[in-house]
């Protein structure tokens, strides 16, 4: 299992959203996040007060998938997210050492696979 | 006639609240936009107080208010020559012209319903100023100008339902074909950042609304209470016919959809303020919603992308208020200015939808020729990035709920 990690634009979420349903996969996490990737700076004035804001806002996405599902989530998020500036956002694939589902108490690959889906 | 010091005080209020009207609209219509678009909202509405009002004042008035010809005022009060202290009926000529620009300033804004979440600025004011003159001024004179030919025809519209709403509305429907629909638009949801806004901007319209509709009586008279009365009562009904609506169809009483219903009210009393009694008033009110509420959610299902339903609201709820004057203007509560079908004068009704359709016609195609001249020397649309990080940012440089993580203090520019 592979944990998939990406931070992505917030104004791409919906996109990469259908992405990854047209491509199958379910459950996930996402958070607002900010952060600073090299993003060409950002000004903005209030009165006589002039700003850089060096901190962006991002989504961050979570997902747990099994080794042969990271391929098809990465390239959907890759597609979706893009849009060829800088400030397009990181994914991150991890190793995960061990995975559970509450309700049931499946661990790994059953505990990654979606609801109805025979694991394999 | 000479000034009359009852009549100037209330026209001098009835300006303030107008006035107000155009902030207000900022709000209401901010309310329903997304976070990232709020500002650029409400400065579409509020940008307009100040480019509209002085193009008003520097040429607008004299196209409304002058006396060339029937078709369209002339010069003599261009960069306010002649408009001076002396009585214009019973108040001062500066009074009668700066209560007149406030109408002037909303109608513009008005359209901004249609093109929002996407439409550059620049453009925007380059537009609703260039309509201000060439649409709102001739339109307005035709309605209540020296020797308008509508006014002459015999059309009745007492404060602005065909001149501000139904103007405004065809403006509104083209500028939303021409500039196109949100790239956002019935791909995902897009949801209002503040519904306290928009009640929060509909109370202040009502407020405003007794001074657009008492104040064009022109003085503090019989008429103005008529229509003070109109303004509050009309509203009340298309308020409860709306809510009701929502129940039936969702069980749930919506406070935007109450937002709405009071606006949709307000914009349909509009043409028959002074004309109808207060019973004819609840009625039209009541009767008004149900056009518009269904407008609305045969829009939402559209390609149409008038982002804020200025068609639907001003638009339907404009032509209602405008037959319906034809309806139930009473010579009686009139004082024998306006008489309409319950008085036997069917003929009343096919003048108001002479006047209804010559400003649909005209309005659309004038509209039509100046988004295209704007839009030839000036891309209309911000591009699909600006659209996406939000008008805020790419057109003004700010945000509405900045948290101010993350940013560092530029002492002096010259020196980086």
């Amino acid at each position: 299992m592979k944990l998939v990690v990406a931070v992505i634009r917030p104004e791409k979420l919906n996109d990469v959203l259908e992405a990854l349903f047209l491509a199958e996969i379910k459950g996930l996490t996402i958070a607002r996040v900010q952060g600073h990737g090299g993003e060409t700076e950002r000004v903005e004035t209030y009165r006589g007060t002039t700003v850089k804001m060096e901190l962006s806002e991002k989504v961050r996405l979570e997902i747990g998938v099994s080794d042969h599902f990271v391929d098809p989530t990465v390239n959907a998020i890759m597609n979706a997210a893009r849009t060829g500036d800088v400030g397009d956002g990181k994914i991150f694939v991890l190793p995960v050492e061990q995975v559970y589902r509450i309700r049931t108490g499946e661990t790994d690959r059953a505990a990654v696979t979606p609801i109805g889906v025979p694991p394999g | 006639m000479a000034l009359n010091p009852a009549d100037t005080a209330w026209l001098l209020v009835a300006t303030a609240l107008v006035l107000v009207m155009t902030p207000a609209l900022g709000f209401f219509y901010g309310g329903m936009v997304r976070t990232k678009n709020a500002l650029n909202t409400l400065m579409m509405s509020f940008s307009a107080l100040g480019f509209v009002g002085l193009a008003w004042a520097l040429v607008g008035y004299s196209i409304a208010f002058g006396r060339a010809s029937q078709w369209c005022g002339g010069s003599e009060y261009m960069l306010l020559h002649g408009v001076t202290l002396d009585a214009q009926g019973t108040i001062p000529h500066v009074l009668f012209f700066a209560y007149q620009g406030t109408f002037a300033v909303i109608t513009a804004a008005l359209i901004s319903g249609a093109i929002v979440e996407r439409m550059r600025f620049g453009p925007y004011i380059a537009f609703i100023t260039l309509w201000s003159l060439f649409v709102y001024a001739p339109v307005a004179h035709w309605v209540w100008g020296n020797g308008g030919f509508l006014a002459k025809l015999g059309a009745l519209d007492f404060a602005g339902g065909t001149v501000v709403h139904i103007n405004a509305a065809a403006a509104a429907l083209v500028c939303a074909i021409v500039v196109g629909s949100r790239k956002d638009y019935a791909r995902q949801a897009m949801l209002p950042q503040n519904v306290p806004f928009t009640l929060l901007g509909a109370g202040l319209l009502w407020l405003g609304w007794f001074g657009f509709n008492a104040g064009s009586a022109l003085g503090a008279n019989r008429s103005a209470a008529l229509a003070f009365a109109n303004t509050m009562l009309a509203p009340m009904a298309t308020l409860v016919v709306w809510t009701m609506l929502d129940l039936m169809r969702t069980k749930k009483a919506t406070a935007i959809g109450a937002a709405t219903g009071i606006v949709v009210g307000l914009v349909a009393i509009t043409p028959a303020a002074g004309f109808v009694s207060p019973m004819s008033a609840i009625i039209l009110g009541a009767i008004a919603a149900f056009p518009s509420y269904f407008a609305l959610l045969y829009r939402a299902r559209t390609r149409l992308d008038d982002s804020l339903d200025v068609v639907a609201a001003h638009g339907v709820g404009g032509v209602v208020g405008a037959l319906l004057t034809g309806v139930f203007a009473s010579k009686v509560w009139s004082g024998g200015a306006g008489s309409g079908v319950i008085d036997g004068n069917v003929r009343q009704l096919g003048i108001q939808a002479i006047a209804v359709l010559v400003t649909i016609v005209y309005s659309s195609i004038a509209t039509l020729i100046i988004v295209k001249i704007v839009g030839a020397l000036s891309a209309l649309r911000a591009t699909p990035r600006d659209e996406g990080l939000g008008l805020d940012f790419s057109q003004h440089g700010e945000e509405a709920y900045s948290r101010g993580e993350g940013a560092i203090l530029l002492l002096d520019r010259r020196s980086e």
